[in-house]
């Protein structure tokens, strides 16, 4: 007994020792703490990143979208209009959602919105919505038996790409089938609809970073977690932004969308640095606490890329932050239903329904910020000329 | 000759092992987490920012003393990190409900609430006999569940700045020192007289052998329900502390459950109760603590951090294991000679 414990004994001190070692190894020897996970990071990243999508995304942020300027859930972008005439069908409506989960503020934003936008319309005589609970089996299981229902046309928002895509292309043969927010891997759905991309997103925050850091300054990249498209889409390209600038990334960091975690993170990074002079983020849900870090230190905030998230938007004004917050609005919840609809009646709408990617800047940060919403509401919802706001919404 | 011999090889080999105690691993381990440190940064020593560290790591700590006198006393509380989130989230509706109520009320109301969970947790874990691991799994779901059902994802209402103080903010005329120190020094000085009174040790009893400290007058029932209750306690602190340092969100909780057992752990106490002193237990939180600020320094982030952490836990509890096998030794190889 004792001899068979000294063996397991030593090869656990020694992995633990190995593995404590391997990491001290990896210290670089001046401040430049972290630019390993660039590197690995940059390795890793290649699977997700496809030049053809990248420059195709900057090239939409220059082009001007057709349709209603006050009304951005019904522009499009470059569309290619096809015929939805076979699908035509006498009202009133039962239309159908399988939606992927409510699980953080920015879809629960936008169920709210997608919900009041079906109020809008009388000819909607019924709307069934399931919740997949971020489940992909769930929401496999969901959309077969919405599929089987009497819809007259199906909406879905799929949890993960290639997973959900048999489910959609077995629907697809039974009800016209509208795909937003995330993507499947068939072109069976009349319509896809989504903002520009993940590309356009973080290449607005790194490009901000790059014109308001001095060259040479210290940049810390925090990312919420590996492997979803979207997100590595984002740091994708702020990575080839950051690595065609002066900046100095000193580090990228996985906050799990936790604020104590990337308050805790860039404190670690402020001291052992003695400060930062940018923070980019793919995401801003943990802005606000990034900005507290710098307080509690005693330090000025240094440019700081956010989201259009309202406590973020009240941090920038109160605090008077050189900012920018990339969005990915919210108000493309609404789009669906207005597409379902304009098929139902046999109108045109695009192959792919492209929309606007608005960025909330200093200039136009006033327009977008709203007293009185709660601190996760997402200004970016084109929700303001909708019944119950802003009751319904939080505010 | 050499069969004398060889007894005392072994006996000087074993001496270092044998003298290790149950709570010895977690020491040497922060001990050398501190040391690292000190060679990645050794700026981390300087007063200031060792005691924004403290502050940070105070609401883990914290967690950890609760989870210790439910985990000796022979149960779990996987309760606690929605606890956490809870209390972070209602005392934002607080806020949102009656923006002008003084924030001693809000922690009040928050303490009492944890208490109750506590007590619940109690309550269903002994008298209805359902396993502790089962009763709080379900406390926890409910509470998760009850929170996304309120706030639909998104948590309403503002911290106010009186209230975060005690999570974030300095003693008055000392800038230096974080609130949250001083909280911290009064749960840990509390715990450790808590744990040296006869109901702190006869706790430590129940865990070993229920049975035979009911039969020596011990009313089990009630000890075990004020450790979940004092545990529900400490989560609530925990809140006002994590919803002082970054404010509000849905998801502050998240996890810390299974941070605060797995201190817990490598402080040394059993599985089962009955062994492990609270100062481990929270040496142990302060270790893992130390541990996350070592590995965001060394740019180590994402999945390897889990490994690394599961690591060191599995080693850590397996010298402690060891050196509790070899004391239990002792008293057998005393039973076969006589």
């Amino acid at each position: 007994m004792r001899a068979r414990i000294r063996p397991a004994l030593t090869i656990m001190s020694v992995s633990a020792l190995l593995v404590l070692g391997a990491c001290t190894s990896e210290v670089p020897t001046d401040t430049d703490l972290g630019t390993e996970t660039t590197g690995a990071d940059a390795a890793g990243e290649s699977e997700f990143f496809v030049q053809a999508d990248y420059e195709a995304q900057m090239a939409l942020r220059e082009a001007v979208p057709e349709g209603p300027e006050d009304r951005p859930w019904e522009q499009m972008i470059d569309p290619e209009m096809i015929d939805t005439s076979e699908y035509q069908k006498d009202g009133p409506h039962n239309l159908c959602f399988s939606n992927a989960g409510l699980f953080n503020s920015w879809r629960a934003v936008g169920w709210r919105t997608m919900q009041a936008e079906v109020d809008l319309h009388p000819e909607i005589a019924e709307f069934t919505a399931l919740d997949g609970q971020g489940q992909d089996d769930k929401q496999i299981s969901d959309i077969g038996s919405l599929a089987a229902q009497d819809c007259d046309a199906l909406i879905v928002s799929p949890n993960t790409t290639a997973t959900l895509t048999p489910a959609v292309e077995a629907a697809c043969g039974e009800v016209p089938v509208i795909v937003f927010d995330r993507g499947v891997e068939t072109d069976c759905p009349v319509t896809f609809i989504s903002p520009i991309g993940g590309y356009a997103y973080g290449a607005a925050g790194a490009e901000f970073l790059r014109d308001e850091v001095e060259p040479g300054g210290s940049v810390l990249a925090l990312r919420i977690a590996p492997g979803v498209d979207v997100l590595e889409h984002r740091w994708a390209a702020a990575e080839r932004v950051f690595e065609d600038s002066d900046l100095d990334i000193v580090g990228v960091q996985f906050t799990e969308d936790d604020p104590a975690t990337a308050k805790n993170i860039v404190s670690d990074f402020i001291q052992s640095n003695g400060g930062l002079d940018g923070v980019w983020m793919d995401a801003g849900a943990t802005s606000v606490a990034v900005t507290e870090a710098f307080e509690d230190a005693g330090m000025e905030i240094p440019p700081i890329v956010g989201e259009d998230q309202q406590d973020f938007l009240q941090a920038w004004q109160d605090k008077d932050l050189t900012a920018i917050a990339p969005g990915y609005p919210t108000f493309q919840w609404r789009t669906p239903v207005i597409a379902a609809l304009r098929i139902l009646n046999g109108e045109e709408v695009p192959r792919e329904w492209r929309l606007p990617q608005p960025v909330v800047t200093e200039d136009n940060l006033d327009s977008y910020l709203q007293e009185g919403m709660p601190p996760q509401h997402y200004a970016l919802c084109g929700c303001e000329d909708l019944p119950g706001f802003p009751e319904e919404w939080g505010g | 000759m050499t069969q004398t011999a060889v007894p005392e090889t072994r006996r000087t080999r074993l001496r270092l092992p044998a003298t290790l105690s149950a709570s010895t691993p977690v020491f040497v381990l922060l001990g050398v987490l501190l040391l690292v440190l000190a060679f990645v940064d050794i700026g981390f020593y300087e007063p200031d920012r060792l005691l924004a560290f403290i502050r940070r790591a105070a609401p883990l700590i914290i967690l950890a003393a609760g989870q210790y006198f439910v985990m000796v006393s022979g149960g779990f509380d996987l309760s606690v990190g929605s606890v956490v989130t809870v209390g972070v989230v209602v005392a934002a509706e607080l806020f949102n409900i009656a923006p002008d109520m003084p924030w001693p009320v809000a922690v009040l109301i928050l303490l009492v609430a944890g208490m109750g969970v506590g007590l619940i947790n109690g309550l269903i874990s002994t008298l209805l006999a359902v396993p502790s691991f089962i009763t709080t799994l379900g406390m926890m779901l409910i509470l998760q569940g009850a929170v996304f059902f309120w706030t639909q994802g998104a948590p309403r209402g503002y911290l106010s700045d009186d209230y975060r103080t005690l999570g974030r903010g300095m003693v008055p005329g000392l800038p230096w020192l974080p609130w949250a120190v001083i909280v911290l020094a009064v749960v840990a000085a509390a715990a450790v007289v808590f744990m040296r009174s006869d109901t702190g040790r006869t706790l430590v009893a129940t865990g070993d052998n229920d049975a035979a400290a009911a039969l020596s007058g011990v009313r089990v029932h009630r000890l075990r329900v004020l450790a979940f209750v004092l545990s529900g306690l400490a989560a609530a602190l925990a809140a006002v502390l994590v919803g002082g340092f970054t404010g509000i969100s849905a998801q502050a909780g998240d996890g810390m459950e299974f941070e605060a057992i797995t201190a817990v752990v490598l402080g040394g106490v059993a599985l089962g109760g009955g062994r492990g002193s609270v100062v481990a237990a929270m040496a142990g939180a302060l270790s893992l603590q130390t541990l996350f600020t070592l590995l965001t320094m060394l740019g180590v982030s994402g999945a390897l951090e889990s490994t690394v952490q599961g690591v060191i836990v599995i080693a850590a509890v397996a010298l402690g294991a060891v050196s509790w096998s070899r004391r239990q030794r002792v008293p057998n190889s005393t039973k076969e000679r006589r």
